[in-house]
């Protein structure tokens, strides 16, 4: 059954995009993130102009995360305190994005920024991920008492001034860190149309040390306002907000995003990372390789005119 | 409709009464329908055109869509990376092209004739707009600026061509009888909106003797047109109501998946 998207202005089969939401969904729910690295080139790969695919994505976010956060909440896995603290950075990242996105548009190398910075991001992400799932496997297999861990390294990071206390986290570290990490999740969000869960997950467990445990609640409730922010910025000035594709997809996507949920509970840590990184390091092969191989078509259109027109 | 061809009637009289033998009314052309209507299940339509003429001919049928200006850009390869580099802008090109004719074009006209009126993607032309970008040739010089503009504009025409949205159907043009003919315009899932020209030449001899252009409006209707509308007369109001609906769904999941624990 074929739909018409009044933004994006063309037709799409609603049974592609709800399979598309609850696969995604699924993910999302299951690891914490937002699914948005996935589901951004999948829009793009099935026609919908990028814009139209990084502002609806934003505002399918809202959705998932408020169904995934939910869940969370129930257990007790949203540290509140640590969360607002991003969500400050957060938002000056999303302003500041979505006028980088805007300019980019106009010198006509937003698609170039958008891959680069999925490959650069994915690829580390996934390194990172990939060899400390690896190592916490390794280590399980190995038999030994698993050396007990401290809750987390002391670094230079920690040297920050304004210190706080986040007693849910078991933390007292700077709040220039969480911020910090805040403003780079929003940049992500308006430039790549993404939630940014693969990089605020990694980061709030490596840079600050937080219990695993209420890193997928807190990163979710704190890209709940990032994503709403960036969803109304896209609406009001660029018009990428499309409320129809947005439906189909938080359908599919909500529902997902429940079983996912439920299923992160049957795998372990460590190999839903593995699992994870291996995901994101696939997106991030298949995006570079489209950057070095020789195009077929060497020229691209695009309508001179920003806003208005079409 | 009926009153389009009652006005057609009416110029037919006029014409005829005012200067016999002028090739004015010699084609006489009417579409099925003027308004292509975007519903929510919208997947592409087809318009029909009939049309009848005095006398020999051949028949170009050319519907020409609002035009916009358009941004060219080469992809060029720096250190491995293939990035955008040289752009050309191009000035009034047409958003949607569509050409039928009922024989070959190169064999019922000269590429100048066909050039004059923009009749087959092969004679398309639009005007530049800001600096023609230097482009090296495999000779080692640089490209000339009619090499680069033709260079830049094929590119332009095939990108429309893969969007289905400039299209080169030879033969579409039928004659049903010596006078009569029908012709069929097919329109894609993502045909722009707005003002369109279909405009019916008659050839003879190697020139045009006559055109005659009918309008054709491509609007979106009901629940599509009514959030188009609003997304763009009130942006605040619209961006709000749909983070309002995501919170919303959003909690009603959580609440119908709720876990039986």
């Amino acid at each position: 059954m074929q739909i018409y998207l009044p933004i994006a202005e063309m037709s799409v089969n609603l049974l592609l995009i709800l399979m598309m939401g609850g696969a995604v969904g699924f993910l999302s729910g299951m690891f914490g993130v937002g699914g948005g690295f996935l589901m951004t080139p999948l829009l793009i790969f099935i026609g919908v102009p990028p814009s139209v695919a990084v502002g609806t994505q934003a505002n399918q976010l809202v959705a998932a995360s408020v169904s995934g956060v939910l869940a969370h909440w129930k257990r007790g896995n949203v540290d509140v305190k640590m969360g607002v603290v991003m969500m400050a950075g957060s938002t000056v990242g999303t302003i500041l994005g979505v006028y980088i996105f805007g300019l980019l548009q106009r010198l006509g190398q937003i698609d170039l920024v958008i891959s680069l910075s999925y490959v650069l991001f994915l690829g580390l992400i996934a390194v990172l991920m990939l060899t400390e799932s690896l190592r916490a496997m390794r280590q399980r297999r190995r038999g030994g008492p698993a050396a007990r861990r401290k809750l987390h390294k002391h670094n230079v990071l920690h040297g920050l001034p304004l210190k706080m206390r986040f007693p849910k986290s078991r933390l007292y570290i700077s709040a220039l860190l969480p911020c910090g990490i805040g403003f780079i999740g929003g940049l992500l969000v308006a430039i790549m149309g993404i939630g940014g869960g693969f990089f605020l997950v990694p980061a709030m467990i490596y840079l600050l040390g937080m219990p695993a445990m209420a890193v997928a609640g807190t990163s979710l409730f704190q890209i709940i306002f990032t994503t709403a922010i960036a969803t109304f910025l896209q609406a009001t000035q660029n018009h990428t907000v499309d409320v129809v594709l947005a439906l189909m997809l938080l359908a599919g996507g909500v529902i997902g995003a429940q079983w996912g949920t439920r299923a992160s509970g049957v795998l372990r840590g460590d190999q839903a990372r593995a699992l994870l990184a291996a995901m994101v390091m696939v997106v991030c092969i298949s995006l570079a390789w489209d950057l070095v191989a020789t195009p077929e078509e060497r020229f691209s259109i695009s309508v001179a005119q920003l806003v208005g027109g079409r | 409709m009926g009153r389009v061809t009652t006005v057609i009637g009416l110029l037919l009289l006029g014409g005829a009464a005012v200067s016999r033998g002028a090739s004015a009314q010699e084609v006489v052309a009417d579409l099925s329908h003027h308004l292509i209507a975007i519903t929510t299940e919208f997947t592409g339509t087809a318009v029909t055109l009939f049309g009848s003429i005095e006398g020999e001919g051949d028949i170009a049928v050319i519907v020409r869509g609002p035009s916009e200006p358009v941004t060219v850009r080469q992809k060029d390869r720096v250190a491995g990376v293939w990035i955008n580099s040289a752009s050309l802008t191009f000035e009034q090109v047409p958003s949607y092209y569509s050409v039928a004719a009922n024989r070959p074009l190169d064999n019922v006209a000269r590429p100048s004739v066909l050039t004059r009126h923009g009749i087959g993607l092969n004679y398309l032309n639009f005007p530049v707009r800001g600096n023609i970008p230097r482009i090296a040739s495999p000779d080692g010089g640089s490209l000339s600026e009619e090499a680069t503009i033709d260079m830049f504009r094929e590119a332009l025409i095939r990108n429309f061509q893969h969007d289905d949205l400039y299209v080169d159907d030879l033969g579409v043009v039928t004659f049903l009888g010596p006078n009569l003919f029908r012709a069929t315009i097919e329109f894609p899932t993502n045909v722009p909106t707005g003002q369109y020209t279909v405009s019916v030449y008659l050839i003879r001899d190697g020139d045009i003797v006559t055109a005659q252009t009918s309008p054709l409006v491509v609007s979106k209707i009901g629940l599509g047109a009514n959030i188009f509308d609003f997304s763009r007369r009130n942006a605040a109001a619209y961006g709000l109501l749909a983070i309002a609906m995501a919170v919303f769904f959003g909690w009603l999941a959580s609440i119908v998946f709720r876990s039986p624990r």
